[in-house]
């Protein structure tokens, strides 16, 4: 069986969730190998929970030498890791980077890619959600070796262990590709809440919280819940532009979006119209959001909000 | 200074998008605009332009490739305030995926290099509305070998030094490189002007040429529908959502309700 490449997201060796995801894909497609771009001193610690979700083989590849670019260096290093390797398929999880790696490498490689899937069966065949929400594609690559950035939250991880043999993989880096700097890096600080695009219960505010998210972040954390944002309250400098969902922000799809002074605009839509449950609060009744929520409450978000968070948190004890 | 904007003719967002039956996005049965998004490159390329020392010697050219109404976001640009247009269109072009679209791109920057001087700057959106892909501008800087500073919030420039802010998804960075560069921009880097009467009359002055493939020295069997390097095989409409069930909150009953949806679902 031919080797699946997954291309591993982390910070600073923190595996993010998506790529445990990709690897429960890859085993669909053949035997899942995980390529890791980091210090060699967090190689011992990441191969083990990449092995632990099945990972066959872990290919490390220091980075010391490009960590302080963009994008490029990762893209060469991974045409020679395909001409060595010559995998099934390529995985990326679609982010700003990962989608800039998978473009770039698709055209040294000469390979069709694929954006965005939402699932990914035998063939590899690709699902995606395209016009904010409203049609399902289905597509595959019908040249070289399938490129695909899939989506956070696509399938549940498997733990099911791999052989996770580890194996050094040492590629040549031109100047040509060192050309685009980083120049500082300011990780995020960690909310405390679930992270937006992994959650289960997503409850986000617009421009009728008026700025006042207390409410939203409430009812959240009675419910276990990440928080989100429309563009307007991002724009309103509300929150910061990470909370943001739709069409120019995070793409969610939970079990529970709940939308609280929003209404519901094509490009908000087009993050969080495949969550399976739709709950919204707004005061007006002809809020575009009602065509989509399975329940909603026509009122004001300042007093329904946080009397059904003491309701919730009245029934959990 | 020489700055060309790629700009993208969508379908409107607003309006009825569909799929052709041969699976491709239909792009002549359905009204179309700018992409909103390229709006805000336009509008970071004039002011890069406004800003630079010498705004008089410094052409904005807005670039699209598309079918004969792509026309209309260049001519948007112009309007907006860019100097000259190009439009690059041919039959053959249809149905081609981001691979192909990029190498037309990539070979009318290259003409442009030299029949109009060569382009410090490429300035993409951050996505087009439409597709969504957010890898044209990636690969514009692999073809043409240029560094790529991309996913810009906000962005200096001094001499041929481009800065950018780039909000990640896991931490804020500081990206720099040096001109000739791709820089692409989100909608977090400010709203993009409206055309003025006097812009809109202006426009129609400006420079404006239609290049097809044999201008670029594209042959016509590198693009296309039929040599696309991956493949739609099947396109469904989502059911709408069926009705749900709306309360008003009278009296505070809103919340009582709300509540018990939630448990009844489980999600207490
Ligand atoms: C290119 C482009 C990209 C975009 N990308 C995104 C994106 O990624 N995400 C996004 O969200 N938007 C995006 N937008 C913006 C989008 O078009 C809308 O402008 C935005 O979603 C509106 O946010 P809102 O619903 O919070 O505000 P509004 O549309 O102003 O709605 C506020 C709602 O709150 C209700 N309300 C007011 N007070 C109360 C109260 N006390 N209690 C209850 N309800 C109340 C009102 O009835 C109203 O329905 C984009 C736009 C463009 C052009
Ligand atoms: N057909 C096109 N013509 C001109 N520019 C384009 C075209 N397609 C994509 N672009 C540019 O590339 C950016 C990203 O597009 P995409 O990768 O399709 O999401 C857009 O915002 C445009 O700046």
């Amino acid at each position: 069986m031919s080797e699946v490449l997954v291309v591993v997201d982390h910070v600073d060796g923190a595996i993010r969730k998506p790529t445990l995801e990709l690897l429960a894909l890859a085993k669909r497609l053949g035997e899942p190998a995980a390529v890791f771009f980091g210090g060699s001193d967090k190689a011992g610690e990441v191969a083990e929970k990449l092995k632990a979700f099945g990972a066959e083989k872990i290919y490390v590849v220091d980075d010391a030498e490009i960590k302080g670019y963009l994008v490029a260096p990762k893209a060469e290093a991974l045409q020679q890791l395909v001409e060595k390797a010559s995998p099934a398929a390529v995985l990326f999880v679609s982010g700003y980077e990962g989608k800039e790696v998978a473009a770039r490498l698709a055209i040294k490689i000469e390979s069709g890619l694929i954006t965005d899937a939402v699932d990914v069966e035998e063939g590899p065949v690709t699902t995606q959600s395209v016009f904010a929400g409203n049609y399902t594609v289905k597509a595959k690559v019908t040249k070289g070796t399938p490129i695909i950035t899939v989506k956070p939250n696509s399938t549940a991880p498997v733990e099911e262990a791999g052989a996770g043999v580890v194996e050094e993989f040492a590629a040549t880096i031109s100047d040509g590709a060192k050309t685009a700097q980083i120049v500082a890096q300011q990780p995020r600080k960690a909310s405390g809440r679930p992270e937006l695009t992994e959650a289960a219960i997503v409850v986000s505010g617009g421009r009728g919280t008026g700025g006042n998210f207390e409410p939203i972040e409430g009812l959240a954390d009675a419910l276990g819940a990440a928080v989100g944002a429309s563009r307007a309250a991002v724009d309103s400098g509300w929150m910061p532009h990470t909370f943001q969902v739709g069409q120019t922000g995070k793409t969610v799809s939970p079990q529970l979006y709940v939308a609280n002074g929003i209404s519901g605009a094509i490009q908000h839509r087009a993050g969080m119209q495949t969550s399976k449950t739709i709950v919204a609060v707004n005061k007006d009744d002809e809020a575009p959001i009602f065509e989509l929520v399975d329940f909603g409450v026509v009122g004001d978000l300042h007093s329904v909000l946080p009397a059904a968070t003491e309701k919730i948190n009245e029934r959990k004890s | 200074m020489n700055i060309v904007v790629c700009v993208k003719h969508v379908p409107d967002a607003t309006g009825d998008r569909r799929f052709e039956s041969d699976n491709t996005v239909d792009r002549v049965g359905v009204d179309g605009l700018l992409s909103e998004l390229d709006e805000y490159a336009v509008e970071q390329a004039l002011q890069i332009k406004e800003k630079s020392g010498s705004p008089e010697e410094t052409k904005v050219i807005a670039l699209t490739v598309g079918p004969a109404k792509a026309v209309d976001a260049v001519r948007k640009a112009l309007q907006m305030g860019a100097d000259e247009g190009v439009h690059i269109t041919d039959d053959a072009i249809a149905g081609s995926d981001y691979i192909a679209t990029s190498l037309v791109l990539a070979k009318a920057i290259e003409k442009i290099n030299q029949d109009k001087g060569q382009a410090d700057l490429v300035v993409c959106g951050m996505a087009s509305t439409d597709a969504s892909g957010s890898v044209v501008p990636a690969m514009l800087a692999e073809r043409l070998g240029l560094p790529q500073v991309t996913f810009a919030s906000v962005i200096e420039t001094q001499g041929d030094q481009v800065r950018i802010k780039r909000d990640g998804d896991t931490a804020t960075e500081v990206i720099g490189g040096t001109m000739p560069l791709v820089l692409s921009v989100t909608d977090q880097t400010g709203e993009a002007r409206y055309p003025s009467f006097k812009g809109i009359m202006a426009a129609k002055k400006k420079p404006l040429d239609t290049w097809s493939l044999s201008d670029l020295g594209v042959d016509a069997g590198e693009v296309g529908l039929s040599v696309a390097w991956s493949e739609v095989e099947d396109t469904t409409e989502r059911p709408p959502r069926t009705a749900g069930e709306i309360v008003k909150d009278e009296d505070g009953s809103g919340a009582g309700a709300l509540t018990d949806f939630l448990a009844s679902k489980k999600f207490i």
